[in-house]
């Protein structure tokens, strides 16, 4: 059973949809306890990352993440997140965040001055590494992403970037640790194949 | 839509039923689309709201990003919708009657969350907003309108011009440039799309980000594949899936 974290932030029901889509068992889950039971994890969000890390200590819910990480138990951050997995972000002054990858997330702004600020639309992945979460995809997959900061300093977790600016973290992993700045259950086609991916991760 | 069922007009009047918003829904998600606008057309002149029950099927087979439209007044109305699967609500007469849902919106839910919609029509030499599906003139002017909601929070524009609207002889680039002009997020341009030059005449001479199209696709005269193909030859970046 995947277990989507829910701390009151984010659209869970697409996330849900599209993993009963590809036929597996998810939970929305909000304490410990059922996220203990859970086989794997999915950490989503939208909105600030000051408030969603303040709503993850309030309900022990961020000990309780870092605890099964550290098991070995497979989690998938998604977009805000992903940037949660970091060790700090600058959005609206200095936050730290669950510390579970090497890294910062910054405002996107400085990568891409010239460009509309949030990232919004279809934008192709770029692979530094291969990686079992995008074994289904192909170089050039177009992905959906909505951020206006980005992680920055994870050279060591990279695995794919998309060009805005710049180069954009697009998907980090380490050890059973993965995260996507772009929002899979939003993109298409490309997008289900990560998720079955994910779902396959031993 | 409008009785569950999706409709679509020749400027705005004389709606014609063409299909189950489900099944249209999926065929969409299949078909490459990159993006899904779900308007219930005449909420607001009627006062009806949202079947939200339509709506959780449609977002439960849509794997696209999905936005949601019409009869949107209130942040009560925001919050429906998104808890039914909407990741992007459009709101239109509701802003025009309240402008500072705008912002309260944006504040709530994030900008990339807002859509401002507006239906434009020319008079007097001029570009005038239109409430309530295109049917009540408001006196405003669409550059400043458009301007106004970027400024306050919005974190994108549905442009559609009620003139071209239907006709399918192109869309409005004169309009679109002058609201283009005026701001720096994302534009979709909508209302008029007829064929395929349509789509890369709109993207050769304007700037505008995305391009709507209903009873092109509904009907299937355009097929999405096939044009995203064509534009991908003219130098267009699109996603080709």
């Amino acid at each position: 059973m995947i277990a989507i974290v829910d701390y009151g932030v984010g659209n869970l029901f697409s996330l849900a949809s599209s993993l009963k889509f590809l036929g597996n068992e998810s939970k929305i889950v909000s304490d410990e306890a059922a996220l203990k039971k859970s086989g794997k994890i999915i950490l989503p969000g939208v909105g600030a990352f000051g408030d969603a890390m303040d709503k993850l200590e309030k309900s022990g819910l961020s000990s309780a993440l870092v605890r099964e990480a550290e098991k070995g138990k497979p989690v998938l951050g998604i977009c805000l997140g992903m940037q949660l997995l970091f060790e700090r972000s600058f959005e609206y002054g200095e936050k730290r965040g669950l510390g579970l990858l090497k890294g910062e997330v910054r405002p996107l702004g400085e990568i891409a001055p010239a460009l509309k600020i949030p990232h919004m639309g279809w934008n192709s992945l770029r692979f530094t590494k291969k990686d079992e979460l995008f074994k289904y995809n192909r170089e050039g997959d177009y992905v959906y992403f909505v951020h206006s900061y980005y992680a920055a300093g994870c050279e060591d977790s990279l695995v794919a970037y998309a060009e805005y600016g710049g180069k954009v973290t697009a998907a980090v992993r380490r050890a059973n640790v993965f995260g996507t700045q772009f929002h899979p259950e939003k993109s298409g086609a490309a997008g289900l194949k990560i998720l079955k991916a994910f779902s396959e991760v031993k | 839509m409008k009785d569950g069922r999706v409709v679509k007009g020749t400027n705005f009047r004389g709606l014609k039923d063409v299909n189950d918003p489900v099944s249209l829904a999926r065929f969409y998600n299949e078909s490459g689309a990159d993006e899904l606008v779900f308007y219930d057309i005449t909420a607001s002149a009627e006062g009806r709201k949202l079947f939200t029950d339509v709506l959780r099927r449609v977002a439960e087979c849509v794997f696209i990003p999905l936005t949601v439209g019409g009869g949107i007044g209130s942040l009560e109305d925001f919050d429906t919708v998104l808890k039914c699967g909407a990741d992007k609500v459009s709101v239109n007469s509701g802003a025009i009657a309240n402008p500072a849902l705008i912002e309260a919106a944006a504040k709530r839910y994030g900008d990339q969350c807002v859509v401002l919609s507006m239906d434009v029509k020319r008079s007097g030499g001029k570009f005038e907003v239109y409430a309530k599906g295109g049917r009540v003139p408001t006196g405003m002017d669409a550059v400043k309108w458009a301007r106004f909601g970027a400024e306050h929070g919005a974190g994108e524009l549905v442009v559609n011009s009620i003139d071209t609207d239907g006709m399918k002889k192109g869309f409005d680039l004169e309009m679109l440039r002058a609201v283009l002009a005026a701001v720096r997020i994302p534009v979709i341009a909508s209302g008029g799309a007829g064929k395929i030059s349509d789509f890369t005449e709109l993207f050769q001479k304007t700037d505008a980000d995305a391009g709507l199209g209903a009873s092109v696709f509904h009907f299937g005269e355009i097929d999405i594949k096939t044009l995203k193909k064509e534009l991908d030859k003219n130098k267009i970046g699109v996603r080709i899936c």
